[in-house]
């Protein structure tokens, strides 16, 4: 896969098509893969990378970058080009600016997972006959797919790419059966207390490294409102433990009818909240509420908290949740 | 920091009954930049105002906080009354301690705890306030009147008379609406079409009116004013201007048997057809639904039989758009569908009818000519059984019926047993009844006269049950009065079925931004006040859309309404509300959220040159809002994910600040 994607854009860069491109290159660790923009075919040969720990979704650094001179290539994910349909939608993209290579994705392997297995000096990951070959310093080693697969895509919703110039590898479907809801109704189906308890648990973990709103493509506010010394909440100290833990749902509502469901949020946090389990359950309600609605999957599409319809349900009827 | 000065009003014993007023004044005096702080028995009175006006001299004060009514009462009385003393207007808030304090609550201690934490809030909200100054927009001097009843003709009439030019958008392929089918109207009895129609005429003649019948409003845009106003001209297939109205071809179409709504179905019409003889205007319309031409494409014989050449079966539906300065909704209208009503038998036995339906076969133009006959056999009916408030007055649970009077029915039940009594006095009638209501002028005397001179039996009870027996009707009911079981064999049951507002209404009144009650009546803006203006600016009710209205009624309050629209059109400019959306372009990310849930279309998106770090230039696109457009309705404040759209006077600071002091 790698191969095929560095010949296409060297291709893609030596044609002018594109003057540079938007990848992923080795980070701080050998597993750690970094977004990163190649400007010449040398910087492309030198450090591009692409393989199984490659979850980044690149969207977000286009709202940036399609501003730049000329235009950048990039990869995207089945998922991520629902983010960058999503941007297109907001007009944070600029479209002409950007050649999109959809590549195809079975999942993407969490070295969380792995290093819970016991796995250390990882160096890099294979997928060989639906197990993935792991390589680290102390030798390779075989681990069975489905056991080190990210959570998020345990239940991908999609591996169709929405958008595209052109692809690489298979196109997918929607993926209608992802159970992507579960954890939620059983979130759902808890006492307020337990689920307060449930969440007190998990956002008390936050250490506002801000990591989750960084990474978010919905997230991408000139001056977020916890950064603009006017809005009155900027740099505030906390009165009590919970005010921290009401960024997190301060957040879900900002992103509510626009969060793709992309799970960058969850994927980043290094105190392994389940972040993506408060936009999920807008999500779900939305669906229920106002019919099913994919952010993203229709850069043309009215959303459906932007939206007023005649069949919308009236104040006075309430909701069912 | 803001001096302010707080006033609490007694309102007599409506506020100072349940609030400690005192209490409220010495608690709110000690506020962080209240400088004065007092109590009065009346504040809206012209001593309560010159006690303000002094406060605001002698103190220095730069804001003001009222505890008192709701601010659709007074709001405007203060603000003015503050300017007079060079305070600007919107540096006044209101505290209201009467609806929702002193009205609502009994316990005295709760009372004013409430009130002095409602009174703290406006005091949070004013040490934000800015003055604020209104702008100017200009007025399109045309308005649009939707239905083309009674009530949109005389609106129409009037405002026409003022000088202004009026459109009437009529869904139907002719305006006169409920009322061209009535047959005699009470308390005087002329014939409704001899009153009607000369109106009809006038409104079809009129240089200053304009008819689209056969056309729906299909979009609102725009504000007090200025309205942007999409109107779907539904192919007649008949060119209007061509149309003689002559009738040739609805005598000659081959196909006869489509039910005929005007006469309620109780005979036919061709698929061409006019409505009535005085129909305006009087233009053929082709029903598509029935027209073999149009259908298989066979037939044409109304274009070949037509002299003026007007029939047009390539005719589409035409969108027009027209700008007006204000909006007269006038919808009207049906009885209820008495199908659901099994017990009266409606919809198994034929001889059972709605009292629309016996205007019609009491009517000369109507499908028996005018000769009271049974619709079952053709035979003349010797009893006759009214039913009256089938569907109105129900319980709120009924899912059947309205919980309302329907208003008419009585007085139009009198009318009917009278007319029946004395065309045919071998006829005898019966009026079951719950309670008989006529407040209206000459309304008594008119129904004790069916009792009393022409011998109507009213009897107080309700009918049971109506079943088929031979040739008969069977009506069990109940005389409460007697206390004893009746049977009687009809011949004829009339139903008086409630009224309910046509269902159009509830789609126009979304395009229109005018609020409903849970019954699909529009609201008005003040029960008592404002009763033809609708809370929203620049729409207006008129006739049956309000509420429940018999004939005269109408006609006065179409007038009514007329002159309220008058009043907006007779303006050159209209004083803005400043209190209006906008953008703070260094937070906008130009998403265009705010654009789309705009009602009014009052926002744009342009690029921008900003200056970026080390002295670059960013180009961003960014919203901005039209002052002149923006209702100040708040939707894009909400909307906006950055917090770049604030609305002023109500900013998002602003009801923080008050949260803040309520939750203090």
């Amino acid at each position: 896969m790698q191969e095929m994607m560095e010949k296409r854009a060297l291709e893609l860069l030596a044609d002018g098509t594109v003057n540079r491109v938007l990848g992923w290159s080795v980070g701080e660790f050998p597993y750690d893969m970094t977004p990163a923009v190649f400007r010449s075919a040398e910087d492309l040969k030198d450090r591009f990378v692409y393989n199984d720990f490659c979850g980044a979704n690149l969207s977000k650094y286009l709202i940036k970058e399609s501003k730049g001179e000329g235009k950048i290539l990039v990869f995207l994910k089945p998922c991520d080009t629902y983010s960058f349909n999503q941007l297109i939608a907001e007009h944070r993209i600029k479209r002409e600016n950007v050649y999109v290579i959809g590549i195809e994705c079975y999942g993407k392997a969490d070295v969380e997972k792995l290093k819970a297995m016991g796995l250390s000096g990882i160096t890099g990951i294979q997928m060989k006959n639906g197990e993935y070959v792991v390589e680290t310093v102390y030798g390779n080693k075989t681990v069975k797919a489905s056991d080190a697969t990210a959570e998020r895509c345990l239940s991908c919703k999609s591996k169709k790419h929405v958008v595209f110039d052109e692809l690489i590898g298979e196109d997918g479907d929607v993926v209608e059966d992802c159970n992507r809801f579960d954890m939620v109704e059983k979130l759902e189906a808890m006492t307020p207390d337990e689920r307060f308890a449930f969440w007190r648990g998990e956002l008390s973990r936050c250490i506002r490294c801000n990591a989750c709103r960084n990474v978010c493509p919905a997230c991408s506010c000139e001056q977020c409102v916890f950064d603009n010394p006017n809005s009155g909440v900027a740099q505030k100290a906390a009165v009590n433990s919970f005010e921290e833990n009401m960024f997190h749902i301060i957040r879900a509502f900002h992103v509510a009818g626009r969060c793709t469901d992309c799970g960058e949020c969850s994927r980043v946090c290094p105190q392994h909240i389940p972040l993506h389990l408060l936009n999920r359950k807008f999500i779900k309600d939305m669906n229920e509420f106002y019919g099913e609605y994919q952010a993203g999957a229709d850069p043309d599409a009215r959303p459906p908290l932007g939206t007023y319809t005649k069949g919308d349900r009236e104040p006075n009827e309430g909701g069912n949740k | 920091m803001q001096r302010i000065g707080v006033f609490i009003c007694h309102c007599g014993t409506n506020i100072a009954g349940t609030v400690d007023v005192k209490a409220v004044a010495e608690a709110l005096g000690h506020e962080a930049g209240v400088v004065f702080s007092t109590e009065y028995q009346y504040m809206c009175s012209e001593s309560g105002q010159q006690l303000m006006r002094k406060a605001i001299r002698e103190h220095k004060l730069t804001g003001v906080v009222v505890c008192s009514c709701s601010p659709r009462m007074h709001e405007a009385t203060f603000r003015k009354a503050a300017s007079l003393e060079g305070i600007n207007p919107y540096m006044v808030e209101i505290a209201n301690i009467r609806e929702h304090v002193s009205w609502i609550h009994k316990d005295m201690k709760e009372a004013t705890e409430k009130a002095i934490i409602l009174g703290r809030a406006a005091i949070a909200k004013v040490h934000l306030n800015q003055p604020l100054q209104a702008g100017e927009s200009p007025v399109t001097k045309r308005a649009l009147v939707i239905g083309g009843g009674i009530a949109g003709i005389q609106t129409a009439l009037d405002i026409a008379e003022a000088g202004f030019e009026v459109d009437i958008v009529e869904k139907s392929p002719t305006i006169g609406g409920k009322m061209a089918q009535l047959d005699k109207t009470f308390p005087t009895l002329d014939c409704a079409a001899c009153i009607l129609t000369p109106k009809m005429v006038d409104a079809g003649q009129n240089e200053k009116i304009k008819i689209f019948a056969y056309s729906e409003v299909e979009a609102v845009k725009g504000y007090v004013g200025n309205f942007n106003v999409s109107i779907r001209r539904k192919a007649r297939y008949v060119d209007e201007t061509k149309c003689t109205g002559c009738g040739l071809c609805t005598e000659k179409c081959p196909q006869k048997k489509v039910p005929n709504e005007f006469n309620m179905g109780m005979n036919n019409r061709h698929a061409i057809y006019i409505p009535f003889a005085q129909a305006v205007p009087k233009v053929a319309t082709i029903d598509a639904d029935y027209c073999m031409m149009l259908k298989t494409g066979k037939c044409g014989i109304c274009s070949k039989v037509c002299g003026a050449g007007a029939i047009d079966y390539k005719q589409q539906d035409e969108v027009i758009e027209r700008q007006y300065g204000a909006i007269v909704a006038a919808t009207g209208f049906n009885p209820i569908d008495a199908k659901a009503y099994n017990e009266y038998g409606y919809a198994t036995c034929p001889d059972v009818v709605t009292s629309l339906e016996l205007e019609r076969l009491m009517n000369a133009a109507g499908p028996t000519n005018g000769t009271l006959l049974r619709p079952s056999d053709n035979e003349h009916p010797h009893t006759v059984v009214f039913v009256q408030c089938v569907g109105s007055r129900c319980t709120e649970t009924d899912e059947r019926g309205k919980p309302y009077c329907s208003k008419i029915c009585c007085m139009y039940t009198a009318k009917h047993a009278m007319l029946i009594r004395e065309k045919y006095p071998d006829t005898d009638v019966y009026v079951f009844y719950i309670d008989v209501r006529t407040p209206g002028k000459n309304f008594d005397e008119f129904y004790r006269r069916a009792v009393e001179q022409y011998g109507v039996h009213y009897i107080k009870g309700m009918v049971g049950k109506v079943t088929q027996n031979g040739k008969q009707l069977r009506v069990q009911a109940s005389d409460l009065l007697a206390g004893e079981q009746l049977h009687i064999d009809a011949d004829l049951v009339v139903l008086a079925t409630a009224i309910e507002p046509d269902k159009t209404a509830r789609s126009i009144a979304t395009m229109l931004t005018a609020s409903m009650d849970t019954n699909d009546f529009f609201t008005e803006a003040h029960p008592k006040l404002r009763p033809v203006e609708s809370p929203t600016a620049g729409i207006f009710l008129s006739g049956v859309c309000q509420g429940p209205k018999d004939i005269p009624e109408t006609v006065s309050q179409a007038s009514a309404c007329a002159a309220k629209v008058i009043g907006v059109l007779a303006k050159d400019k209209l004083t803005c509300n400043p209190c209006v959306a906008q953008s703070d372009e260094m937070l906008c990310n130009g998403c265009s959220s705010c654009e789309k849930v705009c009602p009014y279309g009052a926002i744009s998106y342009s690029d921008k040159e900003f200056r970026g770090p080390n002295r670059t230039t960013l180009i961003r696109r960014v919203a901005s809002v039209n002052p002149a457009v923006c209702q100040g309705c708040g939707a894009c404040t909400v909307a906006c994910p950055s917090g770049a759209m604030d609305l002023k006077g109500f900013s998002n600071k602003q009801i923080m600040a008050e949260v803040d002091a309520i939750c203090q």
